[in-house]
């Protein structure tokens, strides 16, 4: 089966020497996709992670009764919705990067950071979707009329358990939608990383072709239909999220 | 009955006095004062803006008062040391937009508060909701969600709701003004059949009709002051002042 495949592509670059799928037939080539794909994945699913851990954090700090907190929360907001991503990568890893310690590597003589680039790329990546986070949960919890609190109140509940019975739940089907986008447009910004040498998908693609310059085309239809399949499962997974929450007769119907 | 307090029940359940409310510079309530005994019904009349819904909202502590005194069971409800959570179970509240929670069938809407908030069994707190949507003529809605019943329908999950927490006084405020005509009556009825069951309610309700019929005492309120009160018959027959006189000839 896979001979079958590989003797198929060798002979397609022979016959079409533009369209060199060298890594079908080379495993050395093979092996740096699946190893950028992997990165790519683990990037991505880390960033979604933390990035919504920090919007669920801002969304409680710009609620907060401290002045300073909410100052903080909507300083953060500003700052990275409105600078371009690839240019916080490049601030945290060579700006921030070079106030981090080092540790001595496992030859026992080089100076290592302890932040590689990828880990500088999964906090700058989640701090910028997680910008977008704050907001789309603020105003998750915002869409909850006060009326809905109010019968909480009625009813005795204090101010926790009218957020974790009530408005969170809520507030989380409003949200899923506006999420949905952000995470997906997370997920193709990761490709961003490849500014700091992070060995994602887009950067193993890129190392191919300049190694082989018949590679091209078909490293990029390769890299196209990924991002689409990549794209496509997290979409289905959200979809699916939001329709075994959808409740009938709430928001929009389905 | 709740705690230690000496409140017993021929002093009034509810006893409201001299009771101010500003919002800002804008003085909503400008010294109301009634008593309520256990068992009664009375109903709130008024041009709207008049204050209604405010005091209403002021008995449960839903607002603060800026003078006066509120006192449930003989507790007073505006002390910074209330204990809300006792006084919310004395005292139930059902709104104009129904506010059910929308992620929850009729069934769990009922059984939330108990549970969450009383900590009680979750079988016997079943086996009451079930029950109370029984008692509110929801019997084969219990699995239902809001978005799934008409208007009067969810108001009356709200009552069954409302109710669970086996509440001593009951609150409406409006409850039928967001409600189709056809579907005020089956509310009307739930209601009535509360009140004959000893239920002491406090009304905000612009159908005359149906206070006329269950009140035992109306009060008529305009911009923030009681003008006029009475049982039904003398109010509606024999009122008074000029205001309210104008208000029921608007009305009636
Ligand atoms: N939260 C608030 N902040 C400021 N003003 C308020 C607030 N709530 C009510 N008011 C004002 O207080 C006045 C009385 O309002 P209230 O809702 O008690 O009237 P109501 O008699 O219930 O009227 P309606 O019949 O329309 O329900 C109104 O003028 C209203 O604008
Ligand atoms: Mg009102």
């Amino acid at each position: 089966m896979i001979e079958t495949i590989q003797s198929f592509f060798r002979g397609l670059a022979q016959t079409h020497p533009k369209w060199n799928f060298i890594f079908f037939y080379e495993p050395s080539q093979w092996a740096r996709i699946v190893s950028g794909l992997s990165v790519t994945i683990e990037l991505s699913v880390a960033c979604i992670a933390l990035s919504l851990v920090i919007g669920i954090l801002g969304a409680w700090a710009q609620g907060s009764p401290s002045p300073f907190l909410r100052w903080l929360t909507q300083g953060y907001i500003q700052l990275f919705r409105n600078t371009p991503p690839m240019i916080q990568l490049l601030f945290f890893y060579f700006a921030l990067g070079q106030f981090t310690p080092t540790i001595t590597g496992p030859d026992g003589w080089t100076e290592e950071p302890v932040m590689s680039n990828i880990g500088w790329a999964m906090v700058s990546l989640s701090f910028f979707a997680g910008a977008f986070n704050v907001e789309i949960f603020r105003a998750g919890i915002e869409a909850i009329p006060q009326t809905t609190k109010e019968a909480c109140e009625a009813l005795g509940m204090n101010r926790l358990q009218t957020y974790a019975y009530v408005v969170l739940p809520l507030a989380l089907r409003v949200s899923l939608p506006a999420l949905n986008n952000n995470l997906v447009n997370l997920v193709k910004t990761t490709t961003q990383a490849i500014a700091i040498a992070v060995p994602e998908l887009l950067y193993q693609m890129v190392s191919i072709w300049n190694d082989y310059a018949s590679a091209q085309n078909a490293a990029m239809t390769v890299l196209f239909v990924t991002y689409i399949l990549l794209v496509g499962a997290l979409a289905f997974a959200m979809n699916r999220w939001e329709r075994t929450l959808h409740i009938p007769g709430f928001g929009g119907g389905r | 009955m709740s705690d230690n307090s000496p409140w017993t029940a021929d002093q009034p359940i509810v006893s409201i006095k001299n009771v101010r409310k500003s919002y800002g510079e804008f003085e909503v309530l400008k010294g109301v004062s009634f008593d309520i005994m256990k068992g009664d019904v009375i109903c709130i009349i008024g041009p709207s803006g008049s204050g209604k819904s405010t005091l209403i909202r002021c008995i449960n502590a839903l607002a603060d008062i800026q003078d006066g005194s509120i006192k449930v069971e003989g507790q007073e409800v505006h002390d910074a040391k209330l204990d809300k959570l006792a006084l919310r179970r004395k005292v139930g509240m059902v709104f104009q937009q129904y506010n059910l929670f929308p992620h929850k069938t009729a069934l769990q809407n009922v059984m939330m508060a108990p549970l969450k908030v009383l900590g009680q069994q979750k079988k016997d707190v079943e086996m009451r909701a079930r029950a109370l949507l029984k008692k509110v003529r929801l019997e084969g809605k219990e699995n239902a969600y809001p978005g799934e019943l008409s208007g009067g329908q969810q108001q009356r999950v709200a009552i069954a709701r409302s109710l669970a927490m086996q509440p001593d006084v009951m609150l409406f405020d409006e409850v039928t003004a967001a409600l189709d005509p056809e579907t005020v009556k089956e509310v009307l009825i739930t209601i009535k059949e509360l009140a004959a069951d000893g239920m002491t309610c406090i009304l905000v309700t612009h159908e005359m009709s149906f206070a006329r019929e269950v009140a035992d005492h109306i009060y008529f309120t305009d911009r923030g002051v009681i003008v006029e009160h009475g049982p039904p018959s003398t109010f509606f027959d024999n009122a008074q002042d000029p205001r309210t006189k104008a208000f029921l000839g608007q009305i009636l």
